[in-house]
């Protein structure tokens, strides 16, 4: 076992390490660093001065060494569209995206889990069916335009929710929630389901079919002939056995949430690090980003390993030494 | 000819396809809005961007079924610059599934190229190929595309970029998918690469290329066409999110997701149908082409018959 953690580590920071390549490259070449930090008409000479300061003069290797040391102490440089340091922008709205993906997460997981168990213990049943379909308009209608459906009924027509920002938010430290006040939450509801509807479909499905295959196994039919009560078959027996596939996809949604809040923080106009990664790439801000891919690779590295170690949890037979899998995609 | 249909219609395919009513629905809808859109400028009752034929007078009337300001020439109401919003849904879906079907054919040809390089020669350009692929699976598809789009952006000057636009929106949506269907690809062909008619094509002197393109790659063809239909609806709507989130298509060129964009603008003053009907033509073509998909994903798995 703790050679497979070690073995998922390393691997780990190979992929961080060229995420961060790419970022570097991004940084350095595409954009030039010092346009961003000087006037138009500043002198050649000056400019030559301040790259040298900066080290742009150095061997590409020695830059991009730097450029990682700086990035794993969360600097980031100067934005090109506000001149403010990229990491305390991107602090700043975090907590918006995070609570907003939590949100979505929780909505996805704790609807779309019983509706994969109850669609896959009864597939025949007429409500099955119907949430079947449903799941599939799920899947085919684009993120955006569910959003832009839900603000058309609820406040367009029925001014039930407001349709844009984040409402009352209360500061604690350097972290904004939107928590504590009943506007704050009111301002959450649509977006996180907005964001959440693709995921609830996609788990639903999975979890459905796992549990139609779960179900047709000998030691489902053995459990039956012991006697035991429905409620220990379906869920002591079925249910645990298809939590392995569910985490995976799970694990990796919730990857996949956090970076189509850019999506989703676009429609509600909500202030979070999507909203900001959308905004520098219509200004060509650079160093935005740069640090964004670092961030969003750092998270999905984590949730990987986060995934790998569940593994552990909840199959005993990787437990027992041998690995059937190595886990991953 | 006429053997050829007779054959056809009688193949297990066709059976499939004519016992699944949703399918046959689903396949009558995509071909609809196919032939309507490619017909547009044949059918559509305006030219909405040709700015001459545009009056700022008919500015944002309602579709004709809703109240009684509705104008028969503008069966789906205008908007704010008095542009017909069936016609602009027509020209718009074309050019959202030539953009669909453009950038699949790019990821296509990219991933089945690497795929096959991947699995023929192995070794080193393997490692570094399938390398590749992992990181970038690392990303959703929608960050990549994005992630292409800024950094041309960065290169060229932005009215340069709008000129290319379709271009570079192609590109950047067929760079972020191919990885699937190299990995598909690689893997079939890590199967064939080891079976006797490979073998007896390497000892009479062929090229590797030859090898690869002329004989590996017909056997290996019908998973990646599976892919191909399952990912039209996902180009499809990676397009229009990107348009939506105004990096796409410009708004002198708009597709599906552009008139979504720019009629959401005016959705919080009441006028829904602009967004409204974009919205459910998106929706409607990307269900049929996904119904299309799962069905023809279960048509040719042999396991599932």
């Amino acid at each position: 076992m703790l050679a497979f953690i070690l073995r998922r580590l390393v691997q780990s920071v190979a992929v961080l390490l060229v995420v961060g390549l790419v970022s570097f490259f991004l940084f350095r070449y595409v954009g030039d660093p010092i346009n961003g930090m000087v006037g138009q008409d500043t002198p050649a000479s000056e400019r030559e001065a301040l790259k040298q300061k900066l080290g742009l003069n150095d061997p590409a290797p020695v830059q991009f060494l730097h450029f990682i040391g700086n990035a794993a102490q969360g600097w980031f440089g100067l934005s090109y569209r506000t001149s403010e340091p990229v990491n305390r922008m991107i602090l700043e709205r975090l907590p918006a995206t995070l609570e907003l993906s939590l949100c979505a997460a929780l909505f996805a997981l704790l609807i779309g889990l019983p509706m994969g168990v109850y669609t896959g213990l009864y597939p025949r049943h007429w409500s099955s069916r119907a949430l079947q379909a449903v799941s599939l308009l799920g899947v085919s209608l684009p993120t955006f335009v569910i959003g832009i459906l839900l603000i058309l009924v609820f406040s367009v027509m029925l001014r039930w929710l407001p349709s844009f920002g984040r409402g009352e938010t209360v500061n604690i430290g350097w972290w904004s929630t939107g928590f504590l006040r009943w506007k704050g939450i009111e301002a959450l509801i649509m977006p996180a389901i907005t964001l959440g509807l693709f995921q609830l479909t996609l788990i639903m499905r999975l979890v459905r079919s796992e549990m139609l295959e779960v179900m047709r196994t000998d030691y489902i039919k053995f459990a039956r002939a012991r006697g035991l009560t429905n409620r220990a078959i379906n869920f002591g027996h079925a249910l645990k056995n298809t939590l392995v596939p569910v985490i995976t996809i799970t694990g990796l949604q919730l990857g996949s949430i956090i970076a189509f809040s850019v999506v989703t923080e676009t429609v509600f106009a909500w202030p979070g690090v999507g909203q900001l990664f959308i905004q520098s790439v219509q200004f060509v801000d650079i160093p935005v980003m740069a640090a964004y891919l670092m961030l969003i690779g750092l998270l999905f590295v984590l949730i990987n390993l986060a995934v790998d170690l569940l593994y552990f949890a909840v199959d005993p037979r990787l437990r027992g030494g041998g690995l059937a899998r190595s886990g991953g995609h | 000819m006429a053997q050829w249909i007779a054959r056809a219609a009688d193949s297990d395919i066709w059976w499939s396809f004519k016992s699944s009513a949703t399918t046959v629905i689903a396949a009558a809808v995509t071909l609809l809005i196919i032939v309507v859109a490619f017909l547009s400028p044949v059918l559509a009752p305006h030219t909405p961007f040709d700015p001459s034929s545009l009056s700022l007078s008919d500015g944002l009337k309602p579709p004709v079924f809703v109240g009684d300001d509705g104008d028969w020439s503008f069966p789906l109401g205008t908007d704010d610059q008095g542009r017909d919003v069936l016609s602009s849904i027509m020209y718009g879906t074309r050019l959202s599934l030539e953009v669909g079907f453009a950038s699949v054919v790019v990821a296509m040809l990219l991933g089945i190229t690497l795929g096959l390089f991947s699995g023929y020669f192995g070794g080193a350009v393997d490692s570094v190929i399938m390398r590749i692929a992992d990181v970038q699976l690392t990303f959703p598809a929608i960050l990549v595309a994005l992630l292409i789009d800024g950094i041309v952006r960065g290169i060229l000057t932005s009215q340069r970029h709008d000129e290319i636009a379709v271009f570079v929106i192609v590109g950047a949506i067929g760079l972020s998918f191919w990885v699937q269907y190299a990995r598909t690809v690689r893997g079939s062909v890590l199967v064939e690469k080891n079976k006797e008619y490979v073998q007896a094509a390497r000892v009479i002197g062929l090229s590797p290329v030859l090898i690869m393109f002329r004989h590996v790659l017909p056997n290996v063809t019908g998973p990646v066409l599976v892919i191909a239909t399952i990912n039209l609806g996902l180009a499809i709507i990676t397009e229009a999110t990107l348009s939506f989130l105004g990096v796409g298509l410009p708004s002198t060129q708009p597709s599906l997701g552009t008139l979504i964009r720019l009629g959401n603008e005016l959705l919080q003053s009441g006028e829904w149908w602009i967004t409204l009907f974009p919205s459910i033509t998106l929706a409607a073509l990307v269900l049929a082409v996904n119904l299309l998909g799962d069905w023809l994903r279960d048509a040719l798995n042999p396991k599932l018959r």
